[in-house]
C-alpha cells in the first residue's frame, strides 16, 4: 500500500507540475525574468502549493503516525549552514539558466525532447559528485 | 513592468493545489517530504536504507503524468527549453550538486518545507529564488 500510495502522491505531484506550467522552462524563465515581460503565475502556483501543503500539514502532523509507516522521516537540522547557502545558490543558478528543477526535469523525460535527457543525465552526475564533498558543514548561524 | 499575455492564474492555482495535495498525501501515507531532489538522489548508489522502491514509485508517478493529462486533455503539452547543450550541461551539473548540498530543491524547501515553517527552507528558499532570477537577469539583459 505505501508503494501505491507513493505512486498516487508522485502522479499527482505530477499532473500539477503539469498544469501549472511548472513543467514548462519556458513558462519558468517567465515567471524568473522580473524585468522582461513578466508571467507571475507561477507565483500562484508556489502560493497554492504552500498554502495547502501547510494546512495539511497541520493535519497530518496531529496523528501519532502516517497510515502506512511507524513513524514519520521529518528533516531534523534546524541551523542554517554555509552546505544550505552554498547549495541553494547553485541550485538556484542552474534553475535560472534552464529553466528546469527536479521535479520539472522528471516530468519532462516523458516528453521525449533530447535536452531534457542531456539536463537530466548531467544533473545524476552533479548528484554523485556532491557525495564527494566533506560531509560536516561550517556553521554560518544557529536558531 | 508589462504582464505576460501567457499568465494564466487559473492553472496556476490548480496545479499548486494538486502539488499541495500531493505532498500532504505522501506525508499521510508514508511519512515523508515531497522533496524530488531527495527522492531521485536516494536512487543513486551508495543506498542508505532500503527505501529504493519507495523513491521508484515515487518517480514512476511523476513520469507517467504527462501520459494522464495528454490523455485527458486530447492535447500537446507545452514545452519549449533552449537548445544550447552547454546552458543544459551546466544547468544540470549545478541543480544536481546544489540540490543535493543544499538538501532540497523548489518541492522540498519551497513547498514542503515553507509548508513546515521550518527556517532551513525560508533561507533555502529566499537564496535560490534571488540567484534564480539574477541568472536570468543577466543572461536576458546582460549578456
Amino acid at each position: 500500500m505505501k508503494l501505491v500510495a507513493t505512486y498516487v502522491s508522485g502522479l499527482v505531484f505530477g499532473i500539477g507540475l503539469v498544469l501549472s506550467g511548472l513543467s514548462n522552462p519556458a513558462k519558468v524563465l517567465g515567471f524568473l525574468d522580473l524585468a522582461g515581460v513578466w508571467d507571475p503565475s507561477l507565483a500562484f502556483t508556489m502560493g497554492g502549493a504552500v498554502l495547502t501543503a501547510f494546512l495539511g500539514y497541520r493535519w497530518v502532523l496531529g496523528k501519532a503516525h502516517p497510515l502506512f509507516a511507524e513513524a514519520f522521516s521529518l528533516p531534523t537540522r534546524r541551523h542554517v549552514d554555509g552546505h544550505l547557502v552554498a547549495g541553494a545558490a547553485m541550485f538556484g543558478v542552474g534553475w535560472g539558466l534552464v529553466g528546469y528543477c527536479p521535479g520539472p526535469a522528471v516530468v519532462a523525460l516523458t516528453l521525449g525532447h533530447s535536452q531534457t535527457y542531456v539536463f537530466f543525465a548531467s544533473m545524476l552526475a552533479g548528484m554523485i559528485l556532491a557525495r564527494w564533498l566533506p560531509a560536516d558543514p561550517p556553521k554560518v548561524a544557529a536558531t | 513592468m508589462t504582464i505576460s499575455a501567457a499568465f494564466s492564474p487559473g492553472s496556476a492555482l490548480v496545479g499548486g493545489v494538486l502539488i499541495g495535495l500531493a505532498a500532504v498525501l505522501l506525508l499521510l501515507t508514508t511519512g515523508r517530504i515531497a522533496g524530488v531532489s531527495g527522492y531521485v538522489s536516494r536512487l543513486l548508489p551508495p543506498y542508505d536504507d532500503r527505501a529504493f522502491a519507495e523513491r521508484a514509485a515515487f518517480v514512476l508517478g511523476l513520469l507517467s503524468a504527462p501520459v494522464l493529462v495528454m490523455a485527458l486533455t486530447r492535447s500537446e503539452i507545452p514545452h519549449v527549453v533552449t537548445n544550447n547543450s552547454g546552458w543544459l550541461i551546466a544547468g544540470g551539473l549545478l541543480v544536481g550538486l546544489g540540490t543535493v548540498l543544499g538538501g532540497g530543491c523548489t518541492s522540498g524547501h519551497g513547498v514542503c518545507g515553507l509548508a513546515r515553517l521550518s527556517p532551513r527552507s525560508f533561507a533555502a528558499t529566499g537564496v535560490f529564488m534571488a540567484a534564480a532570477i539574477v541568472t536570468v537577469f543577466v543572461v536576458r539583459h546582460v549578456m
